[in-house]
């Protein structure tokens, strides 16, 4: 009685969308996979064929492991109607603390140094996280303000700590966290255990919807989608393998920071579709009068979500000093606009209630994709950061445009 | 009706600061039964409501449920009691899709403690089924669905949750001539399944339409319940505007505003 409004259209962009959302793929994240696409191109073109050579994936994938893994946890701040300024101050803080604790409070390279420190880091930066969280939960605070406070604090307190010294250098386990990498046979291992994972998720789904009477995506489309993920992690580990060492056969690997970006990643996402805590953060977005009067506690949800960030502020923190076996005040500068622009370039969007995982994951590859050809370009960094803001504004203009006609 | 009131709301009470926003007001609710509540802006009808929806507790006067006393203290405590309020603004999530927002709040976990998408799907489809036969938006978020969809999502959240009182505020107000046709469809459905309907509107049309007795309120006050056959448009009119009943009295409590 009610599908009368639905009037056919015609146009072929119709039809495709129709198509799409019958097969149940997501027609916004073809679409930037396909930009992401085009920047490669591009840039393998114009670098004379360097930006896709094993040594440089490898480090654009380990640069953007930190902005990533940060855009994860900025998405469910933004959904939920809220913004986190503090994480590039919360960063240098949590490294110059974690710094502290292995190499002055701790003896240097102890046998325990290493984990106490990360331990210290994570706790700290959950409750640092949660006390922003219930600040602007308890008291309606705007996160605007007090993340803008804590990104003053934060930086402030980091130079209390050290008197503006770098701490330097580090516990040489913990550097691995930055700088090492897994070995040729455990990526492989990885990669396959990924595969596994991918392999079981998507017909352990078929079975379940067939058990309750629901449509079921066709078999070919579902065996191409696990296929396609297949060649995607056997052409990765393969590239990440083929980066040696100096002087070496022996291939590196996959790098730690991305190791902890992957699975960062597959927790965030599972958190973010498969648990109450997320749903309820996209619900909170949607309309938060509704999760009130439906029994949620909000104020709860808008603290996690905090301590959330903060955590993962802390493994972004390890990752960073790491990489540099020192721990600068310096670190994490404008950090959060970069975060926040990968998450909103993944079509987070910033009246919350949308945005995913995936997608911040790939705005951030994106933006970091940006930057490392531009360099290798030998793009100056003036301009650099130019034609990064005009991405991110045409990204967004991008995302109005395809929300109006999606209606 | 000779069944036994599945609510029966006794003497009533209820201040704000030194305002008596509810006085004496005594309301019965019988399975099956759709009462519309009415009176002006103001009157008390809203504040009376939320103390059975549980949003506002008593000052003093009984409530009974099944002839049972009970203590509404919050919400939750409502919906234990197979209250389910459906408000004006339908606290839908825009941006969740039918199931989740049916489950909003109650979600169905498995053993793992994740969501269970498919279990809340298949019973979202089964509760639908009931409401609205050719529903088919399954995926949608529920700001593509047009308005009498999103009210029979607000009215499927409390099937779902087996509501035996039904408690709606302005269901048709924000609707067009078809949905609110399609929602006085839906009242009829449930009133066939047993569940007892409280209606909150300004629509006298869709009140006489769908409702079995009529309540009336003026400041606060009861003025009138009774069977809507036994009345008439004109006679609520003044009920609700001048608390003048049906006799040519006034109700306890109200000053006649002719006189003055």
């Amino acid at each position: 009685m009610d599908e009368v409004a639905t009037k056919p259209r015609d146009g072929l962009g119709h039809r495709l969308r129709t198509a799409a959302s019958a097969s149940q793929i997501d027609t916004r994240l073809l679409a930037m996979l396909g930009a992401v696409a085009a920047i490669w191109i591009f840039f393998q073109i114009a670098s004379g064929g360097i930006f896709l050579s094993p040594r440089n994936i490898y480090n654009l994938s380990v640069q953007t492991s930190v902005t990533a893994i940060l855009a994860t946890g900025m998405v469910l701040i933004i959904v939920s109607r809220n913004i986190d300024l503090s994480v590039g101050s919360l960063l240098a803080f949590l490294g110059i603390l974690g710094g502290f604790v292995q190499t002055e409070l701790l003896p240097l390279e102890g046998t325990h140094s290493w984990w106490i420190s990360m331990v210290v880091m994570v706790a700290v930066g959950c409750a640092a996280g949660g006390a922003q969280g219930w600040l602007i939960a308890r008291f309606a605070i705007p996160a605007f303000v007090v993340t803008l406070g804590g990104l003053m604090f934060w930086r402030g307190a980091g130079w209390l700590f050290t008197k503006g010294r770098t701490v330097t250098p580090l516990d040489s386990t913990y550097s691995v966290v930055g700088g090492g990498s897994i070995g040729e046979t455990w990526s492989w291992i990885v990669g396959l255990i990924g595969f596994g994972a991918i392999t079981a998720i998507t017909l352990w789904n078929r079975r379940r919807r067939k058990a309750l009477d629901f449509g079921v995506k066709p078999m070919a489309l579902d065996v191409a989608i696990i296929a396609a993920a297949g060649v995607l992690i056997a052409a990765f580990v393969m590239t990440m393998n083929a980066y040696t060492f100096p002087r070496s056969e022996a291939g590196r690997g996959i790098p730690v920071p991305v190791l902890i970006l992957i699975v960062v990643a597959c927790v965030m996402i599972y958190v973010a579709n498969m648990t109450r805590f997320g749903r309820y953060i996209y619900g909170y977005g949607g309309n938060p009068e509704a999760a009130q009067l439906a029994g949620v506690n909000t104020r709860r949800v808008v603290i996690a979500s905090f301590a959330l960030i903060g955590g993962l502020t802390a493994l972004g923190a390890m990752i960073s000093t790491a990489r540099l076996n020192a721990a600068p005040l310096s670190i994490g500068q404008l950090l959060e606009l970069q975060v926040i622009a990968a998450a909103v370039i993944g079509g987070t969007s910033l009246s919350g209630g949308v945005g995913t995982i995936v997608g911040a994951l790939i705005g951030a590859v994106l933006m970091q994709s940006l930057q490392n050809g531009m360099v290798l370009l030998g793009v100056q960094s003036a301009p650099q950061q130019m034609i990064m803001a005009g991405v991110l504004i045409f990204a967004v203009w991008f995302d109005v445009i395809y929300q109006k006609r999606r209606v | 009706m000779q069944m036994k009131p599945i609510v029966e709301m006794h003497n009533i009470y209820k201040r704000f600061g030194g305002i008596h926003a509810v006085e004496d007001m005594s309301l019965d609710l019988y399975p099956g039964e759709v009462v519309g509540l009415l009176g002006h802006n103001g009157a008390g009808k809203s504040t009376f409501i939320k103390m059975l929806s549980g949003a506002y507790q008593v000052d003093s006067g009984t409530i009974r449920i099944d002839g049972k006393e009970v203590q509404i203290e919050n919400p939750s405590v409502a919906k234990e009691l197979g209250i389910e309020t459906i408000y004006q603004t339908l606290a839908l999530a825009d941006n969740l899709d039918t199931a989740a927002n049916i489950f909003f709040g109650r979600e169905i976990l498995t053993r793992f403690g994740a969501l269970d998408e498919p279990a809340m799907e298949h019973a979202a489809m089964k509760v639908m089924k009931r409401l609205n036969p050719q529903f088919r938006k399954f995926k949608d978020p529920v700001i593509n669905l047009s308005g009498g969809q999103r009210q029979s999502v607000a009215i499927a959240r409390a099937l779902q949750f087996n509501a035996r009182i039904i408690i709606m505020d302005e269901p048709t107000a924000a609707l067009g001539p078809h949905e609110t046709q399609m929602v006085s469809d839906l009242i009829r459905a449930l009133k066939r399944e047993g569940i007892a309907i409280v209606m909150i509107s300004h629509d006298l049309h869709d009140v006489f339409d769908l409702s079995d007795r009529i309540s009336v309120m003026k400041n606060g006050r009861h003025v009138w319940t009774g069977s809507t056959d036994e009345t008439d448009k004109d006679e609520v009119l003044q009920m609700v505007i001048l608390g003048k009943l049906p006799d040519g009295s006034y109700a306890p409590g109200i000053v006649s505003t002719e006189d003055a």
